[in-house]
């Protein structure tokens, strides 16, 4: 483990979602990756805590060892990724939602075609957040399920 | 590009959508497009309050593209002034309204029960909203809102407190807890229309085909934003920096400006309400974060050891309407009066301005306690705080006067020549010199941000003659409605200049150069000032309160004649659009 084709398994993480501001430059950069302007293929969230006054966070993949969203998907599309996580293959998914439905923190969100959007761990958003709450890091599965989403 | 218009008819329960490319080629957005479908869906001589008053929403090709193009633009009918309205706002508004595919939404008619809209990219629901009528709290409206609908991290809820549904003139409209459409009374017109709160969510895209050239001029902005000093002031301790440097140099308006320096700037200081942020947050799709939130502890009046904790944003706005204008002598006296104007979404500038009237009308015996009920005494923040309750609830005639605003109330009962309104709204927090005063009284929606009057005041030693003046302040003005159109954050003004739009524009599929978006500012411009004649604006009427030339500015003591010089000029202007 930790290892995928030789190499260390890099994933994006969180270093302190306390200092989240909500601002979704995250998000947006997420989609920009795929040449678009706006958030429709963002496999990352950033939400209020019900109300702004109460602070922000972002919700994205946590990069499962055994991804409850690939073992639900009827046809392939959603398959887990070694080392943690998923891949999604686009032309094989009909847009069923069961990945959406059975991921535990809604981590899957669904596109305005009704396709899923999911993090794919690639790490371009990590740049992008001001404040220091996201990066792109090398990781021990095992030890990156303990850390405090 | 967002070409889509959606129009939602609250008389029928209606909507439909429009593709209006025409319109948007022609107008790029935001203010230009507004003040194109003001006047395709309305007779300008309507009431604010008139069932064909209406009301649009816009947002521009950089909206959700671009980092720091945050703000939606709302335009309509004032009720405040009885002409156009227009007021900006961030948060997630512009972003919901790009990412559900629309370049503008069109509001009009009245519906006969309280509803709430709910657009869900392309669906409109009309939710009834009869419960939450007569909640004034509007956080408390939005968290119910935010319980009931999904779209979680991309929808907008923009609602309306007790001042709205109260027809408050200047009553604002709140979204995402810290941010107004504040200015020129957006919340009554809502209210007047039944309409507790609009909820946009937007979960979209637009495809770009130069993805490159895209990226490039998306980083050259975001390294801008976040590694230049372009955005420092707003990212350190704020607007709110002001305080102390306006009321040094004697442009800090204290206690209905009778005077422009205060022995408790200090403890009103962006330094000293630095100490107690809670938090930051941003709009969305902004680098800067520059929403700073101050906590207020306030103990239960009779238990000991326990507390209640506010999160409360503030800008040096506020601060001057609120704090300095009403002689607050704490910061915690200050936040105080502001939690219930944010808690009923009342304008504070205007609100701010009101009350310091109407505490010099009572110290020189024009109005009684018999008028104002509670002893408004500069530097009592309870007595405010019962005052703005007051405002909302309008138990005597007095207070039905001053929910109409400071230009009605020195009518009703005097006191006009310190009664700081410009065209009908309440002055700003700038005593800087002439461009403040001017800028506000020419100024097409009569804000200090819109004309740049007291950054001028600040730069400038010796005045140009009157009508020079007003002319730098109409270009400058002309540039700033294409901000507002595209639609970028005024704070950002120093990254957003000329080529970088125009560069940005290119990969959202819009050609234009320099000298085309000077031109079409001035467009912009003339139209936006034609509208305002046909709603009933009269230059050659402006009223400068002799208040403005009594209180010493940086400049020293204003002179009425240079003011009368510059607006005699602009009423030529106008005359001949
Ligand atoms: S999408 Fe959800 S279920 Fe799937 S791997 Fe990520 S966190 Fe696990
Ligand atoms: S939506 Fe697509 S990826 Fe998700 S479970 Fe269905 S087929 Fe699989
Ligand atoms: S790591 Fe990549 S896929 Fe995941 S949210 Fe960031 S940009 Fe999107
Ligand atoms: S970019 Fe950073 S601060 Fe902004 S929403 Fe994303 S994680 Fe939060």
């Amino acid at each position: 483990m930790g290892e995928e084709n030789g190499k260390k398994v890099r994933r994006l993480v969180i270093k302190d979602i306390e200092k989240c501001v909500g601002c979704g430059m995250c998000m947006y950069a997420c989609s920009r990756r795929k040449g678009e302007a706006g958030i429709d293929s963002s496999g990352i969230l950033a939400v209020s805590l019900s109300g702004f006054e109460r602070g922000a966070t972002v919700i994205f993949c946590r990069a499962c060892v055994e991804p409850p969203c690939a073992q639900v998907c009827p046809t392939g599309a959603m398959r887990p990724r070694e080392g943690g996580g998923v891949i999604y293959h686009e032309t094989d998914c009909i847009g069923c939602g069961n990945c959406i439905e059975a991921c535990t923190i809604n981590a899957i969100f669904r596109r305005r075609d009704g396709k899923p959007a999911v993090c794919i761990h690639c790490g371009y958003c990590a740049d992008y957040c001001p404040h220091g709450v996201l990066a792109y890091e090398e990781v021990e599965p095992e030890a990156f399920r303990r850390v405090i989403v | 590009m967002l070409t889509k218009v959606l129009h939602v008819d609250l008389t029928r329960y209606r909507y439909w959508v429009e593709d209006r490319r025409d319109l948007f080629e022609e107008w790029i957005g935001g203010t230009g497009v507004a003040v194109k479908l003001m006047r395709e869906n309305m007779d300008p001589k309507v009431d604010a309050f008139d069932e064909e008053s209406t009301i649009v929403f816009a947002v521009g090709p950089l909206n959700a593209a671009y980092p720091l193009a945050s703000k939606t633009v709302a335009m309509f009918k004032s009720p405040l002034t009885g002409n156009l309205g227009e007021s900006h706002a961030g948060g997630r508004t512009s972003t919901s309204i790009a990412n559900a595919g629309y370049g503008a939404i069109v509001i009009r008619g009245k519906s006969k029960k309280p509803v709430y809209i709910v657009i869900d990219n392309d669906r409109v629901y009309f939710r009834d909203a009869r419960v939450l009528w007569g909640i004034e709290d509007s956080l408390i409206v939005a968290r119910i809102i935010a319980e009931n609908e999904g779209g979680r991290g991309t929808r907008s809820v923009m609602r309306i407190g007790g001042a709205g549904e109260r027809l408050v003139r200047y009553a604002c409209v709140t979204t995402e807890t810290y941010r107004h459409f504040g200015r020129l009374g957006l919340g009554a017109v809502l209210g007047s229309k039944k309409v507790k709160a609009i909820v946009v969510m937007g979960r979209g895209s637009r495809k770009i085909k130069d993805r490159k050239a895209y990226r490039e001029i998306y980083d050259e902005i975001f390294k801008l934003a976040t590694e230049s000093d372009a955005m420092k002031k707003y990212h350190l301790l704020g607007t709110a920096v002001n305080v102390k440097p306006l009321n040094e140099k004697k442009g800090l308006p204290v206690k209905n400006l009778k005077a422009t320096s205060f022995e408790y700037a200090e403890e009103l200081s962006g330094e000293k309400m630095a100490e107690i942020i809670g938090r930051r947050v941003a709009c969305s799709h902004c680098p800067v974060a520059c929403i700073h939130i101050a906590t207020l502890r306030m103990p239960y009046e009779n238990e000991p050891y326990f507390y209640k904790t506010l999160m409360l944003s503030y800008d040096y706005e506020p601060i001057y309407a609120l704090g300095t204008m009403l002689g607050m002598k704490s910061r915690e006296d200050f936040l105080k009066v502001l939690y219930k104007v944010e808690a009923y979404a009342l304008d504070a500038m205007t609100t701010g301005v009101c009350l310091a009237w109407a505490t010099e009308a009572l110290e020189r015996g024009i109005i009684s306690e018999k008028e104002t009920i509670v002893k408004l005494e500069f530097g009592n923040s309870d007595a405010y705080a019962e005052a703005v309750k007051y405002i909302i609830h309008q138990p005597n005639e007095f207070y039905e006067v001053l929910a109409q605003g400071v230009e009605k109330a020195a009518e009703v009962y005097g006191g006009k020549e310190f009664a700081l309104a410009f065209g009908g709204n309440e002055m700003p927090g700038y005593h800087t010199g002439y461009a403040a005063h001017i800028g506000y009284s020419i100024g097409l929606r009569h804000s200090h941000l819109d004309n740049a009057g007291y950054s001028l005041d600040q730069k400038i030693d010796s005045y140009p003659k009157p009508e020079e003046l007003v002319e730098r302040l109409m270009k400058e003005e002309q540039w700033r409605q294409i901000l507002s159109s595209l639609v970028v954050c005024f704070f950002a003004r120093g990254i957003y200049k000329p080529d970088v739009v125009c560069r940005a524009l290119k990969p959202v599929g819009i050609e234009i150069d320099e000298d085309g978006l000077k031109k079409m500012g001035e467009k912009i411009y003339f139209e936006k000032l034609r509208l305002k004649k046909d709603m009933g604006f009269d230059a050659s009427k402006l009223r400068v309160p002799d208040r403005i030339f009594e209180t010493e500015t940086p400049h020293g003591k204003l002179d009425r004649s240079y003011m009368e010089r510059a607006l005699r000029y602009f009423a030529e202007v106008v005359e001949k659009v």
